[in-house]
């Protein structure tokens, strides 16, 4: 049996801690906060499971791979909902939907008949629409404490523990693995890893039905709205080139707070439940890496993919340790590739 | 040869950080373009602190001139708070100043602009001001201490080129010894290569490189439509005439009548 620690109970610690259950292990996972909780950056994540409209910016892998992540899911909580996801942009902002149009796959035009037959609530207010009907979405929150329970009921391990320097611990022991799943927290051993900052906020608008996401293109401020049910929406979120996760700023409220009035005036009626900030963990290329360093595994980078990449990340990761087979996205440092 | 602030430049383009794929594409961006300054804003990306560190010491390692902005400023007060967050963090005098007026086309607010360029040249500062294409503007700016003018050729990120040819002519004309760059607007190579055939000094865009589907390969495009357009200005080109060049014998006819 493999003893494995896993450092960190975030999106990509606990779908590494899944897959990695399935095979003859004997998994502790070790996380700072009481976790999943607000001290995990999944935790405020928007849950949308959309590899082809991330396509319109990211690079060919998250497309690819992405498009695991919805039956992954399906498998391992049961809460996918398979509504697709919309897209729109409001007039004199139609070349931006053309152009997402060009630079993405997979779906279908809607006019404004078809918009409002999918979502009665933006009837009359678009006139055209991109459907991706294959992608899906689900509550972040709730995904991750349903495989932390089922983990649980496996005799997984959990404990509550700052990490704060990997080499102030010995986690060295032979036939021990330790993996990494830190996010940005592991920048004391990958180096170029930074954060990019995200803010987004959860709405209480009983007044708005909304079944899938909807992402509103702009040139400036491109946002998307998903729904949690029960009149609660997830309204999501700035890219900023900063560590810093301390605290939205009245510019960035203003913006997501206009696009959303914009989607629907109703929504200047909504209660603003909770304000999320926090900085994702991403390599140069925004692109993610499975690290190697002897007994050390770091998983990383997942970028805005977390719901998205974590399943074929952590499948990646049982495969190189069981398999001996490896991952495609490694790091450049192979020193330690046995294969 | 006219230079900026005492400063060269290796090649005439500029090229902006902001609303790239990632920041291994805006390297290879960097890289295929031979642009030889890097503009970034301080007010979206930083926030508060120096806390974007990270991000800027990629930019740093590209190797080249740092233009720091006052991006997304629309008072003076904002603008010269700016600039020193700016002038601490990158320890460089070279400032873009950016006044914004109006939010919907991001027009400059010329007459903050002067004020905040008098202001920041008094302190020391080598002002870049984005302004627009008047001449009465240019002229105040120069007399506020800068050495330097960036008209428009369109609203920032529209794509538009150059909306007013004369204008930049014109400018062209009057000041034959300041340094001009066509800030903004930028939408194709063929806009970069007309400013340079205007006789521009360097051409500054982002948008254009950044949102395009394969920035790398359009920032190489861009280079090679400002090197033919800084070549056909150095080889004097012809001027533009009324009169068709003859295709029946005009000689015997009564062409003063």
């Amino acid at each position: 049996m493999t003893k494995v620690t896993i450092i960190g109970a975030g999106v990509v610690g606990l779908c590494v801690a899944t897959e990695l259950a399935e095979r003859d292990t004997d998994i502790t996972v070790i996380d700072r906060g009481f976790s999943p909780g607000s001290r995990n950056c999944s935790w405020w994540a928007g849950g949308m499971l959309a590899p082809w409209c991330e396509g319109e910016s990211a690079e060919e892998p998250v497309v690819r791979l992405g498009q695991k992540a919805m039956n992954w899911w399906e498998n391992n909580t049961g809460q996918v909902q398979r509504k697709g996801s919309l897209v729109v942009a409001l007039g004199r902002d139609q070349t931006e939907l053309a152009r997402f149009g060009r630079r993405t796959s997979n779906f279908k035009e809607v006019d404004s008949e078809e918009i409002s037959k999918l979502e009665p609530d933006l009837a009359e207010r678009f006139s055209k629409g991109l459907l991706f009907a294959e992608e899906g979405h689900l509550a972040p929150r709730l995904a991750l404490q349903t495989l932390k329970a089922r983990l649980v009921q496996k005799g997984v391990s959990f404990i509550q523990e700052e990490v704060l320097s990997l080499h102030e611990r010995s986690f060295e022991t032979v036939n021990e693995l330790t993996i990494d799943c830190r996010g940005l927290a592991a920048q004391d051993s990958l180096p170029d890893l930074r954060g990019v900052k995200g803010e987004m906020l959860i709405l209480s608008s009983p007044d708005v039905c909304l079944s899938r996401p909807v992402r509103l293109l702009h040139p400036r401020i491109p946002l998307y709205i998903v729904p949690r049910g029960d009149g609660i929406f997830m309204l999501g979120a700035t890219m900023i080139e900063t560590n810093d996760r301390q605290r939205i700023t009245a510019r960035s409220m203003l913006e997501l707070l206009s696009a959303a009035y914009a989607i629907n005036p109703a929504f200047g009626e909504a209660e603003i439940v909770e304000i999320g900030v926090d900085a994702r963990p991403a390599f140069p290329d925004n692109l993610p890496r499975i690290a190697r360093r002897g007994n050390f595994i770091h998983v990383n980078g997942l970028f805005r993919h977390g719901f998205l990449l974590a399943p074929a990340m952590a499948r990646m990761v049982a495969e190189m340790i069981f398999e001996n087979k490896k991952p495609e996205l490694m790091d450049e440092n192979h020193a330690e590739w046995r294969g | 040869m006219r230079h900026f602030y005492g400063t060269t430049l290796a090649n005439p383009l500029m090229l902006g950080t902001a609303k790239y794929p990632s920041p291994a594409i805006l390297a290879d961006a960097f890289k295929r373009s031979g642009a030889s300054v890097a503009t970034v804003s301080l007010r979206r990306e930083s926030g508060i602190d120096l806390a974007g560190q990270d991000f800027w010491q990629m930019v740093r390692q590209l190797g080249v001139h740092i233009l720091p902005n006052t991006a997304g400023c629309h008072t003076v007060k904002e603008a010269v708070t700016t600039a020193h967050m700016a002038r601490e963090m990158f320890d460089t005098p070279w400032i873009k100043l950016e006044v914004i007026g109006e939010e919907d086309t991001l027009q400059p607010d010329v007459f903050g602009l002067v004020e905040a360029a008098r202001i920041l040249s008094k302190e020391g500062f080598q002002v870049f001001p984005y302004t627009t294409e008047d001449l009465i503007v240019a002229d105040r700016l120069l007399n506020a201490g800068c050495e330097v003018l960036m008209p428009w050729g369109a609203p920032i990120g529209s794509g538009l080129g150059l909306n007013n040819t004369f204008g930049l002519r014109t400018l062209r004309a009057h000041f034959p010894d300041t340094p001009l760059v066509v800030d903004a607007g930028i939408g194709l190579p063929s806009h970069a290569c007309a400013a340079m055939e205007l006789g521009y000094d360097a051409v500054l865009l982002n948008t254009a490189v950044a949102k395009a589907g394969d920035p790398a390969a359009m920032a190489q495009a861009f280079a090679n439509a400002i090197s033919a357009g800084k070549a056909a200005a150095q080889a004097n080109p012809i001027e533009k005439r009324d009169m068709a060049v003859p295709s029946t014998p005009v000689i015997g006819k009564a062409f003063l009548s």
